[in-house]
This record gives structure tokens, sequence and C-alpha cells, in this order.
């Protein structure tokens, strides 16, 4: 088990670098930098803008820009936002937590309420139960994001239940701690709502059909033909088998997820990586958008890798593979 | 099958949308800013439609009794151009200018919802199919390769894929997006968009379609193919890709609705199709604002559009799945 996981830990380090490679790649290859807006101001002389494009080496062709970037990463450091003035570290950790909470809660509200109404529409096959679900699932997986979080906001705004985008009150700074976390939570609930909404479908889906497939299997016949309790049946034999292969899709619904989450973030103004990503493009603040990308495909990358290990853990087959 | 049938639907609209929108896309009516939907009514035999007068106050209409105009078909309207060359001023329905008829209410510039809604379609529509060719032709042809020639040309692909998927896909988005310069044309953004959405998309299918050709090349038509001395090109194109075709129609059927939704996420946050050209993402925008949304929630109408559209696909897809594999209920 634990070559496995180190083997994994190895597998990722190739892969960041990789990301980050391409992402500068691509970031050279965009026209203009943060610099070029401020060129027209005609109070900045040319020599600045020359000496502070020196100091953020870019005026170096991109390989050594990586090079440099890469060798300030490995000293913790993850470079100076241009547009913000400030390191980007401080940015990019506080909003890669916002978005790590966001995708967090909506991912533990998505499998706490998808997983058991899979079992419940799987075990009460072709009731109306399973028609109103499977229908409701049909529709969820084509609404998409975007007017999810829109209806989202107009609730908030017509019901005034919660607060409108935003991670904090205007007072928030003049508030105790407790309040501070309510206040904080309070502006958690909808977005993670939002963003729970729109994974429900493909996990409850994923689940029914799972169970479904298992409840066929011989040891499941064979188990009832001994006389068990059908409850027993179901949920002691039945769904441990079922629920594995979700794990695999634990992956996938991530990705989905904290793409789901950069939409949401965006429209309800939630501090996170996503927000960040869109106005660091904006301001053509180059270094910070790579530095966003790299969070992003790291956090998706270490929940792929818990999700491998929580497989291997439950499948040992997985393990000496 | 319904899914099938409303596609059509929607798609043939979209091709006439000039014809069936009654007004063009850039026509603004100063007179009538976020103007609530006017339906026109059945009077007698007749089709009427209402007159509305504007209250004093923020855009606040209400209908005049009795001050109605019969609905005309094939008037004469605004300029448009049928299948974007044949000049033409035809629209299916219409009516005078003191009593237009604006189905889905019209925006914060006094544009006609629905016209914006069908020219958008043929934007949002278009973006869906063409990009799903071109990513699935790259993906079909690269992951042909990859899992034909195997070894190390397929280990330097199979890492790319990995790399490119590993990405969140909105992320991956924007940092292309970056690459463009602003201000381009807005056939360009159309490619633009395109480009962007298959440079993602055909990792995914690339990897499908290489483990499918893994265990194809092993068959004993392809031996026969290689002993007959077909060349590798033609094998995979000719021998070993037709037999994933099942898969794929699937598989793109489903995709479809990402790449609209790419398309409307892109217009959405203000990178893709620029005003005053109506894509259905760009339309939204107006909708992002809270005090808009209250008091004029018929600025959603482009998300009903696709939410619609996307359902149908996902129908039409799940169709077709059941009727290409029947082993799996």
């Amino acid at each position: 088990m634990w070559q496995f996981i180190f083997k994994r830990l190895l597998h990722m380090i190739p892969l960041l670098i990789g990301v980050s490679l391409l992402t500068f790649l691509l970031m050279s290859l965009a026209p203009g930098d943060y610099f070029t807006t401020l060129q027209q101001n005609p109070q900045i002389s040319p020599e600045t803008i020359a000496k502070l494009k020196a100091q953020f080496h870019l005026d170096r062709p991109w390989y050594v820009q990586y090079f440099f970037w890469f060798k300030s990463i490995l000293h913790g450091d993850f470079g100076y936002s241009m547009a913000y003035k400030i390191p980007a570290a401080s940015l990019i950790f506080a909003r890669l937590w916002n978005t790590f909470l966001l995708s967090f809660f909506a991912m533990i509200i998505a499998w706490g309420i998808a997983i058991p109404l899979g079992i419940w529409a799987a075990v009460k096959k072709d009731s109306w139960v399973d028609r109103t679900c499977s229908l409701i699932s049909f529709a969820g997986l084509s609404v998409s994001d975007i007017l999810l979080s829109l209806l989202a906001l107009w609730f908030a705004a017509s019901t005034g239940w919660f607060p409108i985008g935003g991670a904090q009150s205007p007072d928030h700074d003049l508030m105790s701690p407790l309040q501070q976390f309510w206040d904080f939570a309070h502006h958690l609930i909808l977005p993670a709502l939002v963003l729970a909404a729109s994974d429900m479908a493909g996990i409850m889906r994923q689940m029914r059909s799972n169970l479904l497939e298992t409840l066929r299997a011989e040891y499941v016949t064979a188990a009832r033909a001994r006389g068990l309790g059908e409850r027993w049946v179901i949920y002691k034999h039945a769904l441990r088998n079922a629920i594995n292969p979700l794990l695999t899709i634990f992956g996938y619904s991530l990705a989905a997820l904290l793409s789901g989450a950069f939409i949401v973030e965006n429209i309800m103004a939630w501090p996170g990586l996503g927000r960040l990503t869109m106005e660091a493009f904006f301001a053509k603040d180059s270094y910070l958008v790579v530095d966003c990308v790299v969070m992003a495909t790291a956090l998706l990358v270490i929940g792929n890798f818990i999700a491998d290990i929580l497989l291997a853990w439950s499948d040992p087959r997985i393990r000496l593979k | 099958m319904v899914g099938g049938v409303i596609l059509i639907v929607l798609y043939l609209v979209a091709l006439f949308a000039g014809f069936v929108a009654p007004y063009h896309y850039e026509r603004m009516d100063r007179d009538r800013y976020f103007h609530p939907p006017i339906w026109p009514k059945l009077s007698g035999f007749r089709i009427v439609v209402p007159r509305y007068e504007q209250l004093p106050g923020d855009f606040v209409y209400r209908e005049v009794p009795d001050d109605t105009q019969p609905v005309h078909f094939f008037v004469r309207g605004d300029k448009y151009q049928l299948f974007d060359f044949i000049p033409a001023s035809i629209h299916l329905f219409g009516s005078d200018d003191q009593h237009p008829i604006y189905l889905f209410g019209t925006d914060q510039f006094g544009r006609d919802i629905f016209s914006r809604l069908l020219y958008g379609s043929q934007i949002s529509l278009s973006i869906g199919v063409v990009g799903i060719f071109l990513s699935f032709t790259l993906g079909l042809i690269i992951g042909g390769i990859s899992g034909y020639f195997a070894g190390a040309t397929d280990t330097v692909i199979m890492r790319f894929c990995e790399l490119i998927m590993s990405i969140p896909a909105l992320y991956l988005i924007i940092s292309l997006r970056a690459t463009f310069p602003p201000g381009m044309s807005s056939s360009q953004v159309y490619a633009m968009i395109i480009i962007i959405l298959s440079c993602i998309g055909w990792a995914g299918m690339a990897r499908v379609i290489r483990g499918m050709t893994l265990s194809l090349r092993e068959q004993q038509f392809v031996l026969a193919a290689r002993a007959l001395g077909q060349s590798n090109f033609k094998i995979i194109v000719r021998h070993i890709l037709p037999n994933t075709l099942s898969y794929v129609i699937v598989a793109a059927t489903l995709s479809v609705p990402y790449y609209i939704l790419g398309e409307v996420v892109l217009s959405f946050l203000g990178v893709g199709i620029q005003e005053p050209q109506a894509s259905w993402g760009n339309m939204l925008t107006a909708a992002e604002d809270v005090q808009y949304l209250q008091n004029y929630p018929w600025l959603l109408a482009p998300s009903a559009a696709i939410f619609i559209t996307v359902l149908a696909f996902n129908f039409l897809g799940d169709g077709l799945r059941d009727a290409a594999d029947t082993k799996s209920l």
C-alpha cells in the first residue's frame, strides 16, 4: 500500500511540471503583457517600464522566464502579482482555500444526497420514486451552472434569506470570530448548493445503475435463496460492491466540480481561484494566471490521488497492478 | 426520438433565423427598454397584438385596452441576409411600429430578445456541431495512430493527453483564450472559440479510440490488410477507425452540449462573441445584474433555450446508445 501511494505521488510531479510548462508557453504566446497598457501612460517613462520588465524577467524568452519562475516556486515563492502589487502567494492561497471549501462542501452535499437517492431509486425500481428521480436527474444533467447560479442570485435577491454574492458582509471585520464564522458559512451555503445541484444528477444515475447491476449478480440471488432479509441483502451484500465503481467517477466528478466552481465563483462573486483567474486574465497578470492554473490542476490531481488511494484501499486488485 | 425532432426544428429555425425573427438583432427600440413579453391574442378569427404604453417610472408598461392591430404574416420588415448571402426583407410575422411583437420582451437596449435568441442560435448551435466534428476527427486520427503504433509514440501521445485532461477545463480554456489578441472580428472570434474547444476536446476522445485500436489491431482483418501490403495510414483510416464508429457517433451526440456550453460560458464571461452580435452566452450577461434579473426575468430566456437544446441532445444520445448497444440495459 505504501509503495502504491509513493508511486502515485511521484507520478504527480512530472504532471504538474508539464502543466506549468504548457501554461507558461500559452501565456508567452499571448499578445502584450501587463505593461502594454502602462506604456500608454505618459507619466511613466519607458526606462521605468524597461526596468520593471527586467525585474519580472518579461524581456527574456519564455523558457528563461519559466526557469526563474520554477526556481522561485522551489523556494516557496509564487512570484509577484503585477496587478495587485503583492506577493502572489498571499493571493493564491486565500483564493485556493475558498475554492477548496466551496468544492468540498458542494461535494459533501452532492454525494450525501445523490447516493441515498440513487439507492432508493434502485431498490424501488420502476416505482414513482424511481421515475421522478430519473426524470429530475435527466433534467439536472441538462441544466447549466450558469442558469442555476443566476436562479440562485434571483432567489437570494427576492427572498433576502441569503446574501447576494461575495464571501463576507461589509462589517465582517468588526465581528467576533464566531460571528465571522457564521457570516462566512451563510455566504457559502448558496454557492455550494448550486454547485452540488449540478453535480448530483450524474452521481445519482451512476449509483442507481451500479446497484441495479449488482442486484442482478448471482451472489445476491444466492443470499436471497439462503433466506436473508431483503434489507440485509441490499445493504450488506449488494451495496458494498456497488459503491466501488463510484470511486472511479469521483475523479471525473471532481474535474466537473472545479469547472463548475469556476462559473459559480464568477457569477456569485465568490472570491475563489476561478474568479482570480479571470481577474488576472483581464489584467494580463501572466504569472498569476499560471499560478492559478497550476493550483487548480494541483487541486484536481490531489483529488484524483485521494480517489486512487480510496480505490486501492477498497479493492486490493488495483494495488498489485 | 423526441430529442431528434426537437433538434431538427431548432436547427431549421436557426438556418432561417432571419426569416423567422421579426426584427434584426441590432434593431433598438428606444421607446421600449426592458419591455415585458408581448404575446399576440386571438380575437374572433384574427390574431391580434395589443399595444402597450409606458407608465412613468422605471420601465413599467401597461396594456392599452381596445387598441390592437392584427398580426400579418410574410410581411416586409428589417433587411437581412438569408443564409448569409441572399438579401431579403420578408419576415414570417410582424406588425406595425406602434404594435411591436416582442415574444420574449426586450433587453436593456430595447432589442427584441426573441429575434436575438434566433440569431444567437445560429452561433451557439453551429459551434457545437463544427467543434465536435473538428475535435473528434483530431481525436480519431491521433487515437488511431497512438493505438496502432503503440510503443514510444503511444506513450508520448498518451502522456500529453493526460496533461491536457488533468487541467480543469475552464482554466485551460481561459489560458488558451489569452493567446488570442483582443479586438478580433466576429467571424475570427467564432473560429477562435471552435479552435479552443477542439484543442481540449480531442484528448478524451483520443484516449478511448486508442484503447479500442489496441484491441482491434490484433484482429485478423488488420493482419490480412497488412499482409496485402496496405500502408499503415490506410489501415488506420479504412479498417480500424470505421469499427469504432458506433461508439463515436453516440459519444459525439452526448458531447455536443459541452461545446455549446463552452461557447456560452466564454461569451458570458465576456471573452467570446462580442456585442452587438447575439449569442446565447452574451445575452445572459445582462441577467448577471441582480437588479435586472429581479425586475425583468425574461432576460433569462436564452438559458431556457440552452436547457432545451442540451436536453434534446442528451435524449438523442441516450436513444442512440440504446440503439447501438443492446447488451447493457
